[in-house]
């Protein structure tokens, strides 16, 4: 089989894995991170999302071989000890989620367009949810919790670094 | 899924050699946003999987002058090049916005992160984005062997001229004077329910339809009438004929020809 080493929230891992492991096979069924959900296996849901060298990808839709020497985040890896990531933390106080079972992938799809859309507007925080369905909100929390999140992580950035510092990013 | 044998060869040597040694059916990997579901469909059971991303210099963007009589300039995206990458190419923006503007409208951004040029075009889905650029904006796709012309391509319903074990490495994109693609996307899954790209070159104008057809194609009559008069008045009452176009749950055929009209005049204003 083969062997595969990545970095999953910032924590060096190797794996042996079958060729066709789904990279979120290997984060629920060998390491244990069941935040990332499955819910369409079809590369339509969004519900998988995680960040493979920053950028927001389905996870079901990646063989975890693909991702050999790539630095991995789930929504796991988002919190500093108990203090949410201020894009959880806006999803809560906007109650951005009703059953929750999407909000794994629409806090990491968000995170990455406040990371490169810093000055996203709804219409572009609609546009981005394209890839990440939600069957409770209707997805008006939703937009107002991850507005109100990109607001508080540029808020919270000491210039350059925040991103790091917080481990999500690669 | 059924297990395969998984390859991630560092040259294009070592991948056509590997190609030899696969077995019944082996398969070139690049995004995968395409072949893993079809892997998980089962649609697909290839012997080995042959994963192209560790071959270097497959992916970015560059502009070249053309050679010879064709002084043109060409924007040359690498096969391995993503969609998000092409639609956030400043290069790509500022010389064909065209074509920066039909990645950005490919699936959603998840996607666009991982899905590739090479990948689409190789895999020729009749509802694809891309073909329509090849054959609008003059493309020449270059593969390990050669280098083929845009319109000699795509060969039909799932089907190019790639031979087996030949892998596109760039597509070189001409420069238009002026283009646009205007796209009536599919709701669910964002393909093109039909898309019309047109594009001007002088006095020469292409309209290459996707999404419409078995593959993608030109519509002569409509070239011929925006070569005299490059405005969407110059479309009125040019019709093509639903014959041969797709029918299925989404759209019937005649509603697809009907499309065809009103992108292309839409794609014609939008070119300004």
């Amino acid at each position: 089989m083969p062997r595969v080493a990545l970095t999953v929230n910032g924590k060096a891992v190797t794996a042996e894995v079958e060729g066709r492991t789904l990279l979120v096979q290997l984060l629920r069924e060998n390491l244990g991170l069941t935040g990332t959900h499955v819910g369409c296996d079809t590369s339509q849901c969004g519900a998988c999302t995680v960040h493979v060298n920053g950028r927001s990808v389905k996870s079901c839709t990646m063989l975890a071989v693909q991702a050999a020497s790539s630095a991995v985040t789930t929504i796991e890896g988002l919190a500093n000890g108990t203090e949410l990531h201020p894009m959880q933390e806006a999803f809560r106080e906007h109650h951005g989620l009703q059953c929750g079972f999407c909000t794994p992938g629409m806090v990491m799809s968000a995170i990455d367009l406040a990371r490169h859309n810093p000055e996203a507007d709804e219409t572009q925080v609609r546009e981005w949810l394209e890839g990440n369905l939600c069957r409770c909100t209707g997805y008006h929390n939703i937009v107002k919790a991850i507005l109100a999140g990109i607001k508080a992580m540029l808020g919270n950035a000491p210039r350059g670094k925040s991103a790091k510092s917080r481990g999500t990013s690669s | 899924m059924h297990d395969f044998k998984y390859a991630r060869p560092a040259s294009l040597a070592a991948a056509a050699t590997l190609v030899k040694k696969g077995g019944a059916d082996p398969v070139f990997l690049a995004g995968g946003q395409t072949l893993i579901p079809a892997l998980k469909m089962r649609l697909r059971k290839p012997s080995t999987v042959i994963d192209l991303a560790a071959i270097k210099g497959l992916d970015g963007i560059a502009e070249k002058k053309g050679k010879g009589k064709d002084k043109g300039l060409t924007v040359v995206v690498g096969a391995l090049t993503t969609h998000a990458a092409v639609a956030g190419s400043k290069l790509v923006k500022a010389r064909i916005p065209a074509l920066a503007a039909l990645a950005e409208g490919i699936g959603d951004p998840q996607v666009r992160h991982r899905g590739t040029l090479g990948g689409s075009i190789a895999n020729a889905d009749p509802a694809a984005d891309y073909p329509a650029a090849v054959i609008a904006l003059h493309a020449e796709v270059v593969t390990n062997k050669r280098s083929i012309s845009g319109d000699a391509f795509f060969k039909g319903f799932f089907e190019t001229a790639l031979k087996p074990g030949e892998i596109v490495t760039a597509v070189n994109f001409r420069v238009p004077d002026k283009a646009a693609y205007m796209k009536f996307a599919q709701p669910a899954s964002r393909f093109a329910l039909v898309g019309v790209l047109v594009a001007k070159f002088g006095a020469e104008v292409r309209v290459a339809v996707t999404g419409a057809g078995a593959s993608v194609f030109r519509v002569p009559d409509m070239e011929k009438a925006l070569a005299k008069s490059f405005s969407a008045a110059a479309l009125d009452g040019i019709k093509v004929s639903p014959k041969d176009l797709n029918s299925d749950i989404h759209a019937a055929a005649d509603y697809r020809a009907h499309l065809i009209g009103v992108l292309a005049k839409r794609a014609v204003e939008a070119c300004g």
